[in-house]
């Protein structure tokens, strides 16, 4: 089984947010980057697969910086036998242009899964996976929790509001998975030395601007400052009183 | 602006809460209010026959642009759609606003860390916006939506839905949401915070701080912040949760925060706009009664 599993370089989960100079963009100095969390899921996930299968590689393909060489040595840690990073200092705000580079890419081999994690932590965007889905004309099952396959038939479990949905879909597929599919694993010692060593392709790409423009990155607003109620429970009565009264939400 | 297409979403024939939502943000993209606003149901259980018929319509209606609600399914939705118009979708947007003929989205990132504002030049300019934000202004009379005729569902089909026990919301649509963090102590107490939601009366969630979901205490769907849902409800009560930056992230844009925490220090307070110092199961279990009586 043949599977990509396309990653992203994000600032860790813990990162206290300062705007750059330019008052569009994050101040990278000091933060600490990351694999994006919903990826480790993905990884795992693919290693698994192939171990099941028995035959066939997991390829790991990242789009960023040079830097991104170390979240894609993290994956190849975890068992991934060679990474491609698209390398790039300008990722766009349009999703559109990323995906078509991912795309691009993608096409030069023919894989039986694509992973994506569901979101990136930093962008939010949810959506590099099902449109590189619709530029590949392969079908995509998004936010993956549960994951069967037979075959070249795969069912997947995803959580949409008040359930669960169960979907049907052949392979080769796009899927996007959420926590709780699987419990990544750690690199070993081991796997580290062994990444080292591992193939990783680097290719230098430009991307189109798209039609997205930033026209500012700003704090969100201030909370204005609270205040302490009271202690214990018999504080409860004015809880309530000043939720009806003052910030009338019952 | 041009006319502007809302994809609504409904479950069993009825219009869902984020779809009058959905409305009201495209009216805000329209000119001379409502007339200028088409709104467009699929039934469709293949994601897929969905999208092509939502695409083909933007397409053949000349639509500027195009609404969805950012919720499980318009996540789904949204970027096939996208793709097909050969755009990308400004996501999860919580304010729109059209200056000089371009539509101005802006988004929460890093988890609502930091704000992003966005031209949005794409032709036509795909949005989602997130749940709870945009007050509906519209009645439900008001909307009649037509329902898009699917020609083939596609690939991928829906063969189940496996509904979630009746009365439990999705934070993520929640109007009160109660979350309980490493306070709580054991996953067994997560039981007060679930009499407390009930106590609301439908219209509360349980959610979970990111440690005790790792702890397999709760599930992920119920976990709010940056690994999690960011959430914006009315009323947001976080219980024996301490409050780590990745959490408070997800929850900030909430109307009112409500902290109980036995920690008068614990940075949950610094955002909370009220907050009650002690121990959470004498706190929890009096404010369930208290709210029980304003409801009874």
């Amino acid at each position: 089984m043949n599977i990509a599993v396309c990653i992203k370089r994000v600032p860790d989960s813990e990162t206290r947010v300062k705007i750059a100079n330019d008052g569009k963009s994050l101040d990278a100095a000091g933060v600490k980057f990351v694999m994006n969390p919903y990826d480790e899921f993905a990884v795992e996930e693919a290693l698994r697969r192939k171990e099941k299968a028995g035959t066939g590689e997991v390829a790991v393909l990242c789009l960023g910086p040079a830097a991104a060489q170390e979240t894609i040595r993290t994956a190849l840690a975890m068992g991934a036998d060679r990474g491609i990073l698209l390398q790039t200092d300008h990722i766009p705000a349009d999703a559109i242009e990323v995906a078509r580079t991912i795309a691009a890419e993608l096409k030069s081999k023919s894989w039986d899964l694509i992973l994506f994690g569901r979101m990136a932590i930093d962008d939010y965007n949810h959506q590099v996976g099902p449109l590189v889905a619709e530029l590949l004309g392969l079908p995509c099952v998004t936010a993956v929790a549960h994951l069967e396959i037979e075959g070249a038939k795969g069912v997947a479990e995803r959580e949409i509001e008040g359930g669960i949905e169960v979907v049907e879909f052949p392979l080769p597929a796009v899927l996007t998975v959420d926590k709780g599919l699987n419990e990544p694993r750690y690199p070993a010692l081991k796997g580290i030395m062994a990444a080292k060593k591992k193939p990783l392709d680097v290719k230098p790409v430009q991307l189109g601007t798209g039609s997205f423009e930033i026209i500012a990155l700003t704090p969100p607003p201030d909370r204005k400052e609270g205040r302490i109620v009271g202690e214990g429970a018999g504080a409860v009565p004015e809880l309530i009183r000043v939720l009806r009264e003052e910030a009338k939400v019952l | 602006m041009s006319k502007v297409l809302a994809v609504l979403e409904q479950r069993d024939g009825t219009l869902r809460k984020v779809s009058f939502e959905v409305v009201t943000a495209a009216r805000r993209l329209g000119v001379g209010g409502g007339s200028a606003v088409d709104a467009v149901v699929c039934s469709s259980p293949g994601v897929e026959g969905c999208a092509t018929a939502i695409a083909e319509r933007a397409k053949s209606g000349g639509y500027g642009a195009v609404v969805f609600a950012a919720t499980a399914t318009g996540r789904d939705l949204a970027p096939r759609v996208a793709a097909k118009l050969g755009v990308a979708v400004a996501a999860d947007v919580t304010d729109l606003a059209v200056e000089g003929n371009v539509i101005v989205a802006t988004r929460p990132v890093y988890a609502g860390k930091a704000l992003q504002k966005v031209r949005v030049l794409g032709k036509p300019a795909v949005v989602s916006v997130r749940p709870n934000v945009f007050t509906a202004d519209v009645q439900a009379s008001q909307v009649k939506p037509e329902t898009l005729s699917v020609a083939a569902p596609g690939r991928v089909v829906v063969r189940e839905i496996k509904a979630a026990p009746a009365g439990m919301l999705d934070v993520a649509e929640a109007q009160i949401i109660i979350s309980g963090g490493r306070g709580m102590k054991d996953p067994a107490n997560f039981k007060v915070l679930e009499e407390l939601a009930k106590a609301f009366g439908g219209r509360a969630a349980v959610g979970a701080s990111r440690a005790v979901v790792d702890a397999g205490w709760r599930g992920h769907a119920d976990q709010v912040g940056q690994t999690g849902k960011t959430v914006s409800p009315t009323l947001y009560i976080a219980v024996g949760i301490s409050g780590a930056i990745q959490h408070l992230a997800g929850m900030r844009t909430s109307k009112v925060i409500v902290a109980i925490n036995k920690d008068k220090d614990a940075p949950i307070f610094k955002v909370a706009d009220y907050g009650v110092v002690g121990d959470l199961f004498e706190i929890v279990p009096k404010l369930t009664e208290e709210i029980r009586k304003l409801h009874g």
